[in-house]
């Protein structure tokens, strides 16, 4: 029980320093329409290969973008030391890895919710909306890997000299199973496949969820050690 | 009450701690002086449970570090130069926030206590951006003792304090004395260190070069006992 307030209340003490400035939501808002502009001017919208890259650019959008918040994830923890106060808290490490994963989570699916109506209004791309519930599925397994990863990674690189530029060279390679299971899996419900053929994609997401959310248990309390 | 068995630490090739040993009996104050880079504040960092040793074991009331951190850092509260705080929240938030994190009951009340105790009442919905830095110190010693801890910790507090800072700080270390709490300073002030202290250590390169209890000892005589076991440990 003293986990889910532990962790509650790190999601409101980040959330409620983040709406006070919108510092991070602002740029990460920014850099996805900027994203999506450049795609626009890369790719003709009208031509039909949009349909076949669609989701490989919704998914290259979120993650760069997603990469933005992770970096400031830890890095605003170093303000007056704030990272000690953390570590002081008499509570398992895995709530302060779970607590900062959930405030990711939340900035990037803010991101995604504004981001993926505009991808479908600039390119003119119609999601049927019977695809919703699988798709929104789809997303979120996607996304709570990349934030479980990238939480843990971000804590990891927090300590080195340029974190901001080691985050994404050590958390791409990691991700690439998610990348690829979210890219195909989104790609196979906007074509209209199957449930069969998207399914075994969200197993593996599954599966990969599953263990980063089981790997901070054994190793954050490593990580935060100074 | 405090009890560090054979403590080292080591980072890369470099022994910080080089297997110390302490027992400090529950409500003592102890000081500890020694020059930059004694590893006054990793022997601090270990035994609060923010570092962990490379060696050694550390008991609070008896329980084993290992074995229930989280049942020890109930017990612990910190104050270090840095405050801990968050900027953009404010002094209520952050208060609200760590008092969470440290299950405090009756938390709203809590709050106004510890934050008049540090004369911050007046300021409870300003953010933390806003205060000075006395003020911020300030309200970092109302963080550390929002949870009423056994021990407290204090890593060179006077850092960037003001008269009136000072003076609050040493109010709460008071009260604490007499509440038989216990304390350990970390200090390069001999004026503010002695003050209150029953017993005092220097540590130099990594170990405990002296240990001995206040009463004998004045300002003056500290200042050239200490200077002899410095220069004699080095």
């Amino acid at each position: 029980m003293h986990m889910l307030t532990g962790i509650k209340a790190i999601v409101q003490k980040d959330l409620a320093a983040e709406f006070r400035t919108r510092e991070l939501l602002s740029s990460m808002l920014v850099f996805a329409v900027l994203t999506i502009i450049v795609f626009v001017f890369a790719f003709d919208p009208t031509k039909a290969v949009i349909r076949q890259v669609f989701p490989g650019m919704v998914w290259v959008c979120f993650i760069f973008t997603g990469v933005l918040g992770l970096n400031r994830s830890f890095v605003s923890e170093k303000t007056n030391d704030c990272i000690t106060g953390l570590i002081l808290c008499p509570v398992d490490r895995s709530v302060i890895y779970f607590g900062k994963m959930a405030a990711n989570l939340i900035y990037v699916s803010i991101v995604e919710i504004v981001t993926l109506p505009l991808f479908a209004v600039l390119f003119n791309y119609r999601i049927p909306l019977q695809t919703a519930p699988a798709l929104v599925l789809v997303i979120f397994l996607g996304t709570l890997g990349f934030t479980a990863v990238g939480t843990f990674l971000a804590a990891l690189s927090s300590n080195a000299r340029s974190s901001e530029v080691l985050l994404p060279v050590i958390l791409f390679p990691v991700t690439v199973p998610v990348v690829l299971g979210a890219v195909q899996a989104t790609a196979a419900i906007l074509s209209g496949a199957q449930t069969a053929e998207w399914l075994s994609w969200v197993k593996i997401l599954g599966a990969f969820d599953a263990v980063f959310l089981v790997i901070p248990f054994v190793l954050f309390e490593y990580v935060l050690d100074m | 009450m405090i009890r560090a068995v054979g403590l080292t630490k080591t980072i890369g090739r470099k022994e910080i701690l080089r297997g110390i040993d302490i027992d400090i009996p529950s409500g003592q104050f102890v000081t500890v002086f020694g020059p930059n880079g004694a590893g006054k504040s990793t022997l601090l960092k270990t035994l609060a449970l923010i570092s962990r040793p490379t060696q050694g074991e550390i008991f609070i009331d008896g329980i084993d570090a290992k074995k229930n951190p989280d049942s020890l850092r109930q017990k612990i509260g910190v104050i270090s130069h840095n405050t801990f705080l968050y900027e953009n929240l404010t002094a209520r938030e952050n208060l609200d926030f760590y008092g969470q994190m440290y299950r405090v009951t009756d938390l709203k009340n809590r709050i106004f206590d510890v934050l008049s105790q540090v004369g911050l009442g007046f300021s409870l919905n300003d953010p933390v951006r806003t205060f000075s830095r006395g003020m911020q110190q300030r309200l970092a010693i109302a963080r550390a003792i929002l949870h009423d801890p056994a021990v407290l910790y204090l890593d060179e507090p006077y850092t960037g304090l003001d008269p009136h800072a000072i003076q609050i700080l040493n109010d709460v270390l008071s009260r604490l004395n007499l509440q038989k709490r216990t304390v350990f300073l970390i200090t390069h002030n001999f004026e503010e260190g002695i003050m209150l202290t029953d017993r005092v250590l220097f540590v130099v390169s990594g170990k405990i070069v002296y240990d001995g209890g206040r009463d004998s000892l004045e300002k003056n005589d500290l200042r050239s006992l200490y200077l002899e076991k410095v220069k004699g440990a080095a």
